[in-house]
């Protein structure tokens, strides 16, 4: 379970965050924060760094400079001394139970069935008993609209099953902070309005907080509480979905939603 | 004495040699099992210390790599049979001696067929269990190792079959394997029916038994990664056509 920690601290706070891969600079001093139950999206063009967010909050990728804190503790460094320290294994660990993630690609392990894949981590990494984690397994698959795909091979369910199965398998760690990148992406237009629901239902039943990356606009707008809008590894803007989608102030943004949402 | 009469002969001394090459063959057979056993342990460990992020790991497991890939087993025979007494370090039966030199220098090469098959399980499986808080034994023992094995099989029976024919130089420290029988048969024959013939068959025979059983090993590895069809399905009388290769974390 989530850990009860005070609600006047940040979820996830950015501190001058960078992010490089090489010379390629991807985000530049980066602050912004999170509130608890919150969701935002992270809109934007392709390359402005949302994805590379997502992976930093995951500990996917290694920061560069500037600090991340969950729950207001350091994820990856903290400061001691006016140097950046690494933090040790076991607290990072600590701070990554409480975070899942949903990748565009569902990468499911094919090694296991669809039940194994949900109970694993939280047989092997929370402790949980198998009959604990099972039940808890098959409530989710319900939830998701697949209660008898259990015993199936991921592989033989189809892109937008398999996704489900995803979501349920990061659901099932109880996270306090669901990051869901691009996570319709590679689905099939017509199935992406049934995961796109189970999403919705996810945030209107739980209090999880949402970092989301997606280009499904009306998705955004109807989950969100905040959208920002990322160029060039900077927030240009940011404000509350109906804002942003009905009145942009940047110039950019303008640009990049009539070219995402056609003449809408 | 026609040519007839020559290979007539040529039988009968193979007859009279038949125990003898039996017991050389199974020899032979058991210095391959065992040595291939013990190289792949060897190997799992050797690349896994060598997949690590961990330099302190890294770096002996590519020390002892290179080292026993890049000295021949011949020479490895030679330094643990009649060099590392001298050191005080005895190893009484030639059997063993035999079944170590192959372990290590194969199991050097099969490290390299680990280790890169590891590197070659997808890359969001690795971040999945990174998402999922799984620690480093974990996820290797439960999600990339039993994807890894699958890749590996290929590799590893290339390197059987090299193990069983690398198993023929035994006998320079006293082992009456296969090869040897097979010299002492030459003797009586000729070079031709000997080697050109009985061993010929024999070491064929066993090295297709051996990489068929590490055909069937890859069909199993795979159908449980949802790949290809099941053992069942290829073995029975009227098979399926395979259905199209489902690729895995395949976008549709």
């Amino acid at each position: 379970m989530p850990t009860p920690t005070d609600p006047e601290v940040p979820v996830i706070e950015f501190v001058d965050v960078q992010k490089s891969f090489g010379d390629n600079i991807v985000l530049k001093d980066l602050n912004f924060s999170v509130r608890r139950g919150e969701r935002v999206t992270l809109i934007g063009p392709s390359g402005s760094g949302k994805t590379t967010i997502l992976r930093l909050v995951m500990t996917l990728e290694e920061l560069t400079g500037g600090y991340i804190f969950v729950d207001g503790e350091p994820l990856t460094h903290r400061e001691k001394d006016g140097k950046r320290v690494a933090v040790s294994s076991k607290e990072q660990k600590k701070l990554r139970t409480r975070i899942g993630m949903v990748f565009q690609q569902f990468n499911l392990f094919p090694n296991m069935t669809v039940l194994e894949n949900i109970i694993e981590a939280p047989i092997y990494v929370l402790g949980q008993s198998k009959a604990e984690a099972t039940a808890k397994a098959h409530s989710l698959l319900e939830q998701v609209g697949l209660p008898d795909k259990a015993d199936q091979h991921p592989l033989s369910l189809s892109g937008g099953q398999q996704q489900r199965v995803a979501i349920a398998r990061a659901l099932a760690m109880d996270p306090e902070i669901l990051l869901l990148d691009e996570v319709t992406s590679a689905l099939d237009p017509e199935v992406v309005g049934d995961v796109l629901n189970i999403l919705r239902n996810v945030a209107d039943t739980t209090n999880v907080t949402m970092l989301i990356v997606t280009h499904e606009m009306s998705f955004a707008r109807d989950v969100s509480h905040k959208v920002m809008m990322f160029d060039g590894g900077r927030v240009i803007e940011e404000g509350a979905p109906e804002k942003i989608f009905s009145d942009p102030s940047h110039q950019r943004t303008q640009q990049f939603l009539s070219a995402v949402l056609g003449d809408a | 004495m026609d040519w007839l009469e020559q290979q007539q002969q040529n039988f009968e001394s193979l007859q009279n040699f038949g125990p003898r090459l039996w017991d050389g063959f199974l020899l032979t057979v058991q210095l391959t099992l065992l040595g291939a056993a013990l190289a792949f342990v060897i190997a799992v460990i050797l690349g896994l210390m060598g997949g690590s992020p961990k330099w302190w790991l890294r770096t002996p497991a590519r020390i002892i790599i290179e080292f026993f890939r890049g000295t021949s087993l011949l020479v490895q025979l030679f330094w643990v049979y009649y060099v590392l007494p001298l050191f005080g370090l005895t190893l009484e039966s030639p059997f063993t001696v035999g079944v170590i030199a192959l372990g290590v220098n194969y199991g050097a090469y099969g490290a390299e067929a680990v280790r890169a098959s590891m590197t070659s399980v997808a890359s969001g499986q690795w971040e999945a269990t990174v998402a999922l808080s799984m620690s480093w034994t974990h996820k290797i023992r439960r999600v990339i190792f039993p994807q890894a094995w699958a890749l590996m099989i290929p590799s590893l029976a290339n390197l059987l079959v090299h193990l069983l024919k690398g198993s023929a130089i035994v006998y320079i420290v006293g082992l009456n394997d296969f090869n040897f029988e097979l010299d002492q048969l030459r003797r009586v024959t000729s070079a031709w029916f000997s080697y050109a013939f009985v061993g010929l068959i024999g070491y064929f025979a066993f090295a297709l038994a051996l990489t068929q059983g590490m055909r069937l090993l890859e069909i199993r590895a795979k159908h449980r990664l949802g790949q290809g069809l099941s053992m069942r399905e290829i073995l029975s009388p009227a098979p399926k056509v395979p259905t199209s290769g489902i690729q895995p974390g395949g976008a549709s």
